[in-house]
């Protein structure tokens, strides 16, 4: 090889990881919740980056070891590449561990704590009683919604692909046996769904699932589900929706 | 610029390597220059069935390593000259195939040839992720059993995620379904699949239907490709699928069973 060719190159690129945020600091409770999601889709979560959002614990004041979650999580089988939200403590624990501090991130955290809070900061300035303080900085960020996009599949999504969407997931085509799609958001499915379906992952149990033509291994919404033994037959094969209720997994046919 | 073609399954058994051979022979008899490539390091079957193990000296894997040049490793087949065999090693382990390495001989084998048909083994390993990685067409060889329609719907996965074509954003791979050892009457009683359960999953554009046939074997024993057999099913049947692949329409066959045909005909009353 001839030696003026350089060594090495940097380019640009996105990462791909999902976000764990904590809102307890039960380390029992915290390692039986993970485990109960990885079970759900173990091929998804198996050796899967991870980002810990430690900003609603904090928010509450509630202690907890950064070193221990991090034990916890790499035992599960994540590999946590990141912390956001975290203290002067847990970042200096992060940063001995060798876990960089996603600070970008926190920014945005800010923008959406503000819209969150806005009615009251609001309210305070109206009276004029709010000193010029923190509060104002953050006033000057203009509230922004959280919107993120739905994500739009085209392709037929075959036995052993995975498709994550940190929002919607819209699919035009089939979804086969053995295939998974994850929403943080709602699915909806324009063709045949035989694979397995989970919508809002992270929780959200006002998610929904909708297929047009319902023969799905598994569906879940917010970590509840039912497998294709459980699902009625007279659903089966037909346009319907799923939603929760009372912790309960609604199917009904779409007329 | 050649078109590079992976004959590939998930599942083994099921008549990659007889369609390759067949398809590479029809492809040269219609006047394309072209080589077929076996992937299959550790087995070597394509050379068996095209009839020139004898004659292979050099290797895929010599050509890849810099110890043997192209010209001479390939085969020129006995049949038709303007078919060539890269043969795969038998020796050799299958971590010496390396994508670099495939690149490479695959670039300069386009500049020389028409079409490229590579023949995968089966799985879903490196070897045959290697095949398919920079095909611009797939040949889904299925069988109409349940397990084999599972393993090419994953297989289509890979061909739509995985391949060269994929990761640089490119049109992706054109994706055909080839049905093979397809048995109507046992379709009929419930036995195997029916063309229109393998659709049914996989939605693909059918290439042809390739039946059950004692000729198939008895032509890999001769080692010469079954599509030389013109008399036979499966020997039209291939020639058929190179016809349409090649543009030409011509409808498909062997779908029905012969003696349902027959019944229909002459049993209409009963
Ligand atoms: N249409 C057919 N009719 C009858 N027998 C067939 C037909 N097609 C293939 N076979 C037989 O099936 C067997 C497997 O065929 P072949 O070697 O082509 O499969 P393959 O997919 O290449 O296998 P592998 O995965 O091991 O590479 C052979 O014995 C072959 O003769
Ligand atoms: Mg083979």
């Amino acid at each position: 090889m001839p030696n003026n060719l350089p060594v090495l190159e940097f380019k640009s690129s996105t990462f791909f990881a999902p976000i764990l945020i904590l809102f307890n600091n039960d380390i029992v409770g915290i390692e039986e919740a993970l485990e109960k999601k990885v079970k759900l889709a173990p091929e998804f979560f198996k050796d899967s980056p991870l980002i810990i959002d430690l900003s609603e614990i904090n928010k509450h004041s509630k202690e907890i070891d950064f070193v221990q979650i991090t034990q916890l999580l790499r035992r599960v089988g994540f590999f946590p590449v990141g912390i956001r939200g975290g203290n002067e403590q847990q970042n200096q624990q992060a940063r001995e561990l060798f876990i960089p501090i996603d600070t970008v991130r926190e920014l945005t955290n800010l923008i959406i704590t503000d819209e969150k809070n806005k009615p009251e900061v609001a309210q305070k300035s109206d009276s004029q009683a709010m000193p010029a303080t923190k509060q104002e900085a953050i006033h000057a960020i203009p509230p922004r919604p959280v919107y993120v996009a739905a994500t739009l599949i085209t392709q037929p999504v075959r036995s052993g692909q995975r498709i994550y969407a940190s929002g919607d997931l819209v699919v035009m085509s089939q979804v086969s046996a053995g295939a998974e799609i994850m929403a943080e958001g709602n699915i909806h499915v324009y063709n045949t769904l035989r694979g397995r379906a989970l919508a809002g992952v992270h929780g959200n149990t006002a998610a929904r699932i909708f297929c047009f033509d319902m023969q799905a291994e598994l569906i879940s919404i917010a970590g509840d589900y039912k497998t294709s033994e459980d699902l009625n037959k007279q659903t089966y094969r037909n346009p319907v929706q799923i939603y929760l209720q009372n912790h309960a997994l609604i199917i009904t046919e779409i007329v | 610029m050649a078109r590079i073609i992976v004959v590939t399954s998930g599942k083994g058994g099921v008549g990659k390597t007889t369609t390759s051979a067949a398809i590479a022979m029809g492809l040269a008899k219609k006047g394309h220059k072209t080589a077929v490539i076996d992937f299959d390091v550790g087995l070597r079957n394509l050379d068996l069935i095209l009839g020139c193990e004898r004659r292979v000296v050099y290797d895929f894997i010599n050509v890849i390593n810099g110890e043997a040049s192209l010209n001479q490793a390939l085969i020129r087949d006995k049949n038709c000259n303007l078919l060539y065999i890269l043969p795969a090693s038998q020796t050799r382990d299958k971590e010496a195939l390396t994508q670099e390495g495939v690149g490479k001989v695959l670039d300069e084998l386009s500049k020389d040839f028409e079409y490229i048909v590579c023949d995968s083994p089966a799985g879903i390993e490196k070897g045959a992720n290697l095949a398919l990685y920079f095909a611009d067409d797939a040949f889904v060889v299925t069988n109409p059993e349940i397990s084999s329609v599972r393993d090419s719907d994953r297989m289509l996965g890979i061909l739509s995620s995985k391949s060269r074509r994929a990761e640089r954003g490119e049109e992706p791979i054109k994706e055909y379904l080839l049905l093979t050892r397809y048995d109507p009457d046992r379709v009929k009683n419930g036995e195997m699949l029916s063309l229109d359960d393998v659709q049914e999953i996989l939605s693909l554009q059918l290439l042809g239907i390739i039946p059950e046939s004692k000729s198939v074997l008895t032509a890999s024993n001769a080692g010469v490709p079954v599509i030389l057999d013109e008399k036979s099913e499966a020997g039209q049947a291939y020639a058929d699928i190179v016809s349409r692949y090649l543009g030409e329409d011509r409808p498909h066959r062997f779908i029905e069973s012969k003696k349902g045909f027959f019944s229909k005909l002459f049993g209409g009353k009963k």
